[in-house]
């Protein structure tokens, strides 16, 4: 034995495993063959027959060896293999409760689907850009009397200060533009595509995938970087690198590279083309005045940046904070202007600023749908509940025999939520078959298109989850209520469900009724918040009235010459050009003064640069003095204010008044009824309208003629403009289509909570039905005595709907107060808002009584009517 | 009765039991098919598999020769039962007829 002990032994721990794992029976003579093999590994060195008998051990762990792999194990599978059947049996045997708890699974778990993938989709949304957690917009607050308001809007040179002295905290500094419409043309060929003039670093920052050319393609000032379908828009199927093409009619750039569309869930989706920045600069006057006077005053600019990998954003932001305040002179600084960094994982998500603090944004709908999914699952768990509480006296017989017999309490347990899986398993099944062929109308509500990810191991992961989840959710009730039944209460047929299981039960329906109500009151209120914005008066006349940019100088000087056209040619009432379209606001101020101002008052006034015809096309409403008139030269300095302007400033009769601006007096001569003309759910601003022919053009209104179809108005429009300027693509917008985009959001919002009420309502109802239909079958021999006693179908019927009537009444109650103070809150981010009304609760409650009674009044007829004879016969 | 079958590789492994005879264990087995075959196969598939066909009847087995190399375990040798005999048989005589129904065609392109 001596030597025995000298010989070389592989590691003990791995016998350890294999003496724990194997059957005795074989662990023996497997250790005996490998010892065997493992001398002659050991020829190598020890270390390789170490590893070999390691290797050899693990493929030795296989079930037939396994001490897992028993007769007693075996029998638990096949245990399960019964419960399973017996699932299906039971499912087959009572048809209509299993069609009740399924489709009602189905809707609660295709809903949940839907709710998932949108989440998914919305908090991946900015995700696909390689340096999503380093980069940030550069925002700005200002402060106007002790208000703070946070804008995207920067100065030209705080780009460059940010990138020479800061140098080391940013990898990346990007001046942007707005993203607009731009013509692009090859010689004939011309079409309109967003775009952005992007410093050089930009294709870098956005990390473009480049199918021709490098991502350093912005080095030329003369170039332009296009996207795969612009490119193939402009050339076709021919080279488009080194072609010349020319940006607005005026500035002639060099294709340069071409890079593959920004995925459309992302902040850049809309981006067609990227152009130098420089060109920018060196092309438009104004912009190359902001840099030569390095005016840290004026904010026009967008500008991203992107910190260096190891930076903190938060430091950093710290650190660049008073970068602004420190270049202003003292009059600008009384606006406390404070520069910082908004990361870009909160720009889709948590965008609304309030006072300068963070206060949510998309991310609160998120978390509001999220919560919603969740209970309506949770809904039609109950439902499952319900039924199966419901129906457990049919079981109990079933359960004493099975106790009787010696099933334990466990694999009764085990037996129910068999029951549950096979419930759930189908319900998941049929829930995705719903949600692929709903997906296609989903898609209509949404932003951008979801696709159901059925090859994604994530999807089935998170399947699986929610599988299990709903499955011990629906199943653990019953398992554990009926598995804990004695077995000779059962088996005397005493047995009745105590008072606790009907409690329990009716707690579960008002729970899904309150939830049910607060949906429905959450859905009318919404709706009528849209409504009643939508019938805000406007303050203007949005019917027939078409827009267009003017994105070049094509109509420079040409004014009166396309009105005299246009209007000879009977298409049009009349037309104006303004500097912001009729849905919005784009330059605000400060500065100004009057008479009796109060010299601590910070103004801020939106301004609003029109033409002489502006009032007469747009059809405002003069309420004071008079309008822009071709008699008056001095009318060019003049101004009109609108109803909101003229309370701000708090000055009465202020036609004639002046007001400085600079170093410019401007007489007042007209107040105008307020328009509105940006958001329809807040406050209209105090809005100054300034005639101006030349700077701020950018938009051309017209009035279409009534008196002919708007196709015909249309057509000889578009030949006019065609003839005046030829170069320009016609491309008119309608104003009441654009104002009607600005409900989209809260339009989805209530579209999304009509849904989601409608199919609580429709799973609460399922339950109701089955349990209506299972009351009624228990008391058939009362109502049998009942009706031969003298009780009428009315009688009947009363008795038996009271009860439900009873709980959806208890569930409004309890709904109501939630609803209240959920809704209140809601609404408060509004400042043209309803308020709560009385009626919105009782029209909330009469349908959900009027559907509650229609729901059970069939089966309690159906049971009241039902003849004496054979029921009492029944059993 | 459900009818016995056997893969290919269970029946090589049937068949070196019956060429091993009284020396047939798992290392032993194991050798043969590397030795006649050039086959690398692993000692607990090799295992498996004669412990399957032992459920199946067509092999049985008894323990014995335990020596120092082992640690004085001992070996599972296992022998053919009739009903694995009649098995390999089966398998031959099916072969044969085969083999002998192929027309001589085939052979001459």
């Amino acid at each position: 034995m001596g030597e025995v002990n000298k010989r070389k032994q592989p590691p003990r721990w791995i016998n350890r495993l294999l003496n724990w794992y194997c059957k005795e029976e074989y662990s023996n003579e497997i250790r005996g063959d490998l010892m065997e093999l493992y001398d002659r590994w050991l020829d190598k060195g020890k270390f390789k027959a170490d590893l070999k008998y390691v290797l050899n051990v693990i493929l030795f762990m296989r079930m037939y060896n396994s001490r897992l792999n028993t007769d007693q194990n075996s029998n638990q599978i096949d245990m399960f293999k019964s419960y399973f059947k017996l699932g299906y049996r039971n499912l087959l045997r009572n048809k209509g409760y299993s069609v009740i708890n399924i489709s009602g699974l189905t809707v609660g778990m295709a809903i949940t689907m839907f709710i998932g993938l949108w989440i998914k989709a919305e908090l991946s949304y900015n995700k696909s850009i390689e340096n999503y957690t380093q980069i940030a917009q550069v925002l700005q607050h200002k402060t106007y009397n002790g208000d703070t308001r946070t804008q995207v809007s920067i100065p030209f040179p705080l780009g460059e200060e940010l990138a020479t002295k800061y140098d080391s905290d940013f990898k990346y500094v990007v001046m942007s533009d707005w993203t607009y419409d731009h013509i692009l043309s090859r010689g004939k060929t011309r079409i309109l595509q967003k775009g952005n003039f992007m410093d050089v670093q930009a294709p870098h920052f956005l990390s473009l995938e480049m199918i021709k050319g490098s991502r350093d393609g912005l080095e030329d000032p003369h170039s332009i970087l296009l996207s795969e379908s612009t490119a193939k828009a402009l050339f076709g199927d021919s080279d488009p690198m080194g072609q010349l093409i020319e940006v607005d009619n005026e500035l002639s750039v060099k294709v340069s590279g071409v890079f593959s569309e920004i995925p459309a869930n992302s902040t850049f989706g809309d981006i067609q083309f990227i152009a130098p920045w420089e060109l920018y600069v060196s092309s438009y006057e104004w912009v190359r005045s902001a840099k030569e006077r390095q005016a840290w005053d004026e904010n026009s600019y967008l500008l991203y940046v992107q910190v260096e990998d190891l930076a903190d954003m938060t430091i950093v932001s710290e650190k660049i904070k008073n970068v602004k305040y420190d270049h202003l002179n003292d009059y600008e600084k009384t606006f406390k202007p404070e520069i910082l960094l908004h990361p870009m994982s909160d720009w889709y998500l948590r965008s609304n600023w309030e006072n300068g603090i963070q206060v949510g944004g998309l991310i609160q709908y998120v978390w509001l749908f999220g919560i919603i999914g969740a209970f309506v699952l949770i809904l039609a768990c109950v439902n499952f509940m319900n039924l199966s509480t419901a129906r457990s006296e049919k079981r109990a017989k079933e359960v004493g025999i099975r106790k009787a017999i010696g099933t334990l309490k466990g694999q009764l347990v085990q037996q129910f939520l068999c029951e549950s899986f096979v419930v759930v398993l189908l319900a998941f099944i049929l829930a995705i078959a719903m949600v692929g062929a709903v997906m296609p109308y989903v898609n209509n509500i949404v932003d951008y298109p979801i696709e159901l990810p059925l090859v994604e191991l994530d999807f089935w992961l998170v399947s699986i989850g929610v599988i299990l989840l709903t499955g011990f959710l629906a199943g653990s009730y019953p398992a554990l209520y009926l598995s804990s039944l004695k077995p000779i209460k059962a088996l005397k047929g005493t047995f009745k469900a105590g008072i606790a299981a009907v409690v329990f039960r009716r707690m579960l329906v008002i729970f899904q009724f309150s939830v049910s109500v607060l949906l429905i009151i959450g859905t009318i209120v919404v709706l009528k918040q849209i409504q009643y914005s939508k019938d805000r008066p406007l303050g203007y006349d949005k019917s027939g009235m078409i827009s267009m940019e003017l994105s070049t100088s094509d109509f420079e000087g040409k004014y009166n010459v396309l009105r005299n056209e246009l209007l000879s040619s009977g298409a049009i009432v009349d037309m104006t050009e303004s500097s912001s379209s009729m849905t919005e606001v784009q330059n605000t101020a400060g500065g100004f003064s009057w008479k009796e101002k109060d010299p601590n008052f910070r103004t801020n006034f939106s301004l609003v640069f029109i033409t002489h015809d502006y009032g007469n096309t747009v059809g405002w409403e003069m309420l004071e003095g008079r309008n822009f008139s071709r008699e008056f030269s001095t009318d060019s300095t003049a101004y009109i204010l609108n109803e909101a302007a003229v309370e701000y400033m708090g000055i009465e009769d202020p036609v004639g008044q002046t007001m400085k601006w600079g170093r410019g007096d401007h007489e007042i001569i007209g107040v105008v009824r307020n328009m509105l003309m940006e958001s329809p759910f807040k406050a209209v601003t105090p809005t100054i309208y300034i005639m101006d022919y030349d700077n701020n053009t950018n938009y051309i209104t017209m009035k279409l003629n009534p008196n002919q179809s708007i196709r015909k108005s249309l057509e000889q429009v578009e030949t006019v403009v065609g003839k005046i300027a030829p170069k320009v693509p016609f491309n008119p917008f309608f104003v009441d289509i654009a104002h009607a985009k600005k409900f989209a959001a809260e339009e989805r919002v209530a579209k999304l909570a009509g849904t989601f009420s409608v199919l609580a309502i429709f799973i609460s109802c399922l339950g109701l039905f089955g349990l209506a239909s299972f009351v009624a079958e228990q008391r058939t021999k009362e109502i049998g005595i009942r009706k031969v006693l003298g009780a009428t179908i009315l009688n009947l019927w009363h008795m038996l709907t009271t009860e439900f009537v009873l709980l959806v009444l208890v569930s409004c109650v309890i709904a109501s107060p939630i609803a209240y103070y959920g809704l209140s809150r809601w609404l408060e981010s509004y400042e043209y808002r309803i308020d709560m009304n009385g009626w919105f609760f009782v029209v909330a409650a009469i349908s959900a009584l009027t559907i509650t009674l229609c729901t059970v009044s069939y089966q309690s007829i159906r049971a009241a009517r039902m003849s004496p004879a054979k029921s009492l016969r029944s059993e | 009765m459900k009818r016995v079958t056997i893969g290919e590789f269970e029946e090589l492994c049937l068949l070196m039991v019956g060429v091993l005879h009284e020396d047939a264990y798992g290392v032993s087995v194991k050798d043969e098919i590397v030795k006649r075959t050039g086959r690398n196969v692993t000692i607990s598939s090799i295992h498996s598999t004669l412990v399957r066909l032992e459920k199946k009847g067509l092999l049985k087995s008894y323990m014995g020769g335990a020596n120092e190399i082992r640690g004085g375990r001992a070996k599972r040798i296992f022998e053919m039962t009739s009903a694995g005999k009649q098995m390999v048989t089966e398998a031959r005589e099916l072969r044969n007829q085969l083999w002998t129904d192929i027309p001589k065609l085939v052979w001459e392109k």
